[in-house]
This record gives C-alpha cells, structure tokens and sequence, in this order.
C-alpha cells in the first residue's frame, strides 16, 4: 500500500487510538503511517456484532419463554462458550449444561449463583432478572 | 515507582513489546519489522474443525509468543519467562521486578481490557504488553498498539492476566536479561536464520492448511461456502477472515507488508538486491489480500451474492498463494 492510500475512515478503535500501517513512501521505502480506520474492516467488525446481537435478542427470547436459563442469555451476552464459563466458574461442563435448564437453575445455591455472578461480572439479582447496568 | 522506559507504538503487540524491551537492554538496532522477521512471524493457517466466535479458525502469523523467543534466542539473549498459579504471587513477582527497574511483558487477555473499545472486546488472551512502573494502585502500562501509554488498576491488571479460556496467560511474564551489545553480525546471522525458518513453515509444513498451501486451499473452501453455508453465514466467516487479515495488530495485508520492511530492512545488513526485489513481491501480496478484502466486504455488506462473486474472491486467494510460494522460493535460493 501506497503512504497516500491509507484510509483515514471513522471506526471505535479511532476513538481510542490511530494504528500503524506498513506502507511505501513515492521511492518505494518502507516507513510506518497512522490510520484511524478502515471502512472495509469496519464492517467485517458490525457484520460480526450484528450476528452476536441477534444470539443475545434470541437468547433473551428463550430465557424469557421458560426455554432456557439466564445462563443462556449471559453467555451470549458476555460471548462464552461453555469451556471459557467452565474455566471461569470453576464448575463441570457438564454441571453447566444442566443449569442452563430453568428448572435445575431456580434451585441453585447462594454459591453457585455468585460464581455464575463473578464470571459474568453482574451481581446475583441481574443474574436472575437478566437487567444489567451498563453502557 | 517509574522505571526508565520509552513507550513506543508498533502495529502489532508482541513484536511491539519484544522491540521496546529489546531497545531497552540496548538492542538499538531492532525495529518491528526486524523482530518480526527474526521472529519468522509470517504465516497462514485455516486449522480444520476448529471455531473461533462461531467462524473459521484462521491466522496470518506465527503462535503468540514465538516471535519473542525466537528473535532472543537469535540474538542470543536469555530470557526469563514465568507462569503463576497464585494471583498475590504473580503480583509480587511484578513488584519485584519494577522495583529493580526491569519493564516486564504481560500476556494479557482483551475481554476485560478497560481502554479497548467494547467493539474490540472478545475472549482473545494473547494480547501483550509491558508493566513499566507502579504509582499508588495505578499500574504504567505500555501497549505497543496505543499511541500513548496508559494505566490499569491493580485489580484491573490482574483481572487480565488472569483471564480465562483458550491461550489463558495465567498471569505470564517475560522479559530479556540485559544490558547486552549485539553486533551486526549478530544481526545479520539472525536475519538469515529468521528467513530461513519462515521459509520453512509457508513451503515445508506437510498437510493442506497450513503455509502457501493453506491459502490455497482456503481459497477453493471459499468458492463451496455460498452453496455449502448459506449467503448469511458465508458472509460471517468472510468477515472474520477480514478481520484476522487486517484488525489491530497486522500492519495491513495480513502482516504481508511488515515482512515487505523487514526485506528492505534486512538488506542494510546484507546487501543481496534479491531482499529488494522480494520485498516488492510480498508488497504485491500484501495489496491482493486487501483487494481481496474489499472483495469480502461486498459480500458481507450485501452488494455481492452471486457464485461468481465467491469465485472471485476464492480466486483472489488462489492467486495470493502463488505470489507467496514464488517469493518464498526465491528467498530459499538465495545464496547466503
């Protein structure tokens, strides 16, 4: 890429920083430039989100209908999968698999609820109600 | 507590943290582009079967941590590296070291990261920056891809560290012993060497999805993936594709053009015109695999749709590979 070409587009890491390019000066050398962004890489990133949003929408659907546990909608909210949630719970995977079940989740303890909380970085009363606060 | 360190931005993280410790023990030779190609930092790799957020497994660099390894021990510089259990411990350990005026690099994960933007925010935990100091609970960080240095909280620092999931750094750190004068002829032997192994892992690892091969074969998968996914679903792995190639950290083009530097970099220490001429190759590589992108974005924005347009983009990726595999075949004859 040519110094003259780098995109100067708006995306959310140009808020917090500029990152550097390689790019070719007019003699063809090597020197670094900064960029707030770039459109095309800015939209890999929505199309990303966007596909995420619609598993928290769906997750919260099913949470909501009875089908599944709020356990559901946090790991969708907090993007885990049940290994990353069994590493941060401590718990089984298995153990998870089965509180993802409304039933089996309303009769968890004091303790496993904190875990849960910790993990997803909530307190225990948004864990059950599926409110959180934050931006 | 500050210890005597000069922050510096870099494109990428762990080639940006192994050039700022480097300098500081007095490498003053070393740039990113060096330490990238030292390091052997350029790769390809499509791991079959594996997902990442739900799309391929994909990437355009070494295994983190293997650049800094690689680029100490060529230069033959020991290194100390330390993983924890106890958190208090990992802590202390820190403390220890900023107290005796050594900046420390920290594998990190991202999730938790408070100065990244949410957007940024996914389980990645082989982020890495370095600890230079500690005022009151206040952490001085160094994170090669910010333009100016920042903080972290104590229990923030150690929220990171301590992140969770695949690649969990488990509070690791790292950092070259020094004071240490390397001559160009270090340098030079270090540069063949980093060649040469990069020459290997893009032509010489067996198997189809790994090196020039693995784009190639990632470029005939793309073709199949309108009909085999789904338009929807086709877009997404294109997007993530996107996004390993040129999100925070590549330098552009899939890390093609910091290898591009480092050849023209390379040749102040040995002065062969091939280096130069390569270079160009891989800053022809480097302006495909973006055109590719924008190729993508069509598809993920919902301009493209078509197979032909899944062809072109496939094709893009065929016709990178052969760009590739002649450059690194030209670098692998090089008489040295």
């Amino acid at each position: 890429m040519e110094q003259k070409n780098v995109p100067q587009d708006e995306s959310a890491l140009g808020k917090v920083t500029r990152e550097v390019c390689y790019v070719t000066d007019e003699n063809g050398n090597y020197v670094t430039d900064l960029s707030t962004g770039w459109e095309v890489k800015k939209d890999a990133l929505d199309t990303a989100w966007k596909d995420i949003d619609g598993r928290i929408a769906a997750a919260k659907q099913k949470a909501d209908a009875g089908e599944a546990s709020p356990l559901l909608f946090f790991m969708e909210y907090r993007l885990m999968d049940i290994n990353i949630l069994s590493d941060y719970t401590g718990l089984w995977k298995w153990q998870i698999k089965r509180h993802l079940k409304p039933t089996v989740f309303n009769k968890l303890s004091q303790s496993t609820l904190q875990k849960y909380a910790e993990a997803f970085n909530v307190s225990i009363d948004s864990l059950k109600s599926m409110h959180i606060n934050e931006g | 507590m500050k210890v005597n360190f000069e922050h510096r931005q870099a494109a990428h993280c762990e080639t940006g943290v192994t050039t700022s410790l480097l300098q500081n023990i007095g490498v003053t030779q070393i740039t990113e582009p060096l330490a990238f190609g030292i390091g052997a930092g350029l790769f390809f790799a499509h791991i079959p079967l594996i997902k990442i957020n739900n799309g391929p497994a994909i990437a355009f660099r070494t295994l983190p941590g293997l650049i800094f390894k690689r680029t100490c021990n060529a230069l033959g510089i020991p290194v100390t590296r330390k993983k924890f259990r106890s958190k208090e411990e990992a802590a202390n350990f820190l403390q220890r070291q900023i107290d005796a005026g050594n900046p420390v690099g920290c594998q990190v994960g991202v999730y938790y990261l408070p100065y990244f933007p949410k957007e940024y925010r996914f389980h990645f935990n082989a982020h890495n920056l370095i600890v230079f100091g500690k005022e009151e609970d206040n952490y001085l960080i160094s994170d090669p891809i910010m333009e100016q240095s920042t903080t972290l909280t104590s229990y923030e620092l150690e929220r990171v560290r301590f992140a969770k999931g695949a690649l969990a750094p488990k509070g690791q750190v790292y950092y070259p012993t020094g004071p240490v004068h390397v001559t160009d002829e270090q340098m030079k032997k270090a540069i063949i060497k980093g060649i040469q192994k990069n020459v290997r892992n893009m032509l010489g690892i067996p198997g189809w999805f790994a090196g020039v091969k693995g784009i190639t074969h990632t470029g005939k998968s793309i073709k199949k993936w309108r009909d085999k996914l789904g338009l929807k679903t086709a877009g997404l792995y294109l997007a993530q594709l996107v996004r390993m190639q040129e999100e925070i950290g590549t330098g552009g083009g899939g890390f093609r053009y910091i290898y591009a530097a480092f050849l023209q970099q390379a040749y102040a220490y040995i002065p062969n015109e091939q280096l130069l001429e390569i270079s160009k190759e891989f800053t022809k590589a480097g302006d495909m695999w973006r055109n590719a992108a924008v190729q993508a974005a069509g598809i993920y924005k919902g301009r493209l749709g078509s197979q032909d347009d899944f062809d072109v983009m496939g094709n893009y990726l065929i016709d990178i590979a052969v760009i590739e595999r002649n450059a690194f075949t030209a670098l692998k004859n090089i008489k040295w």
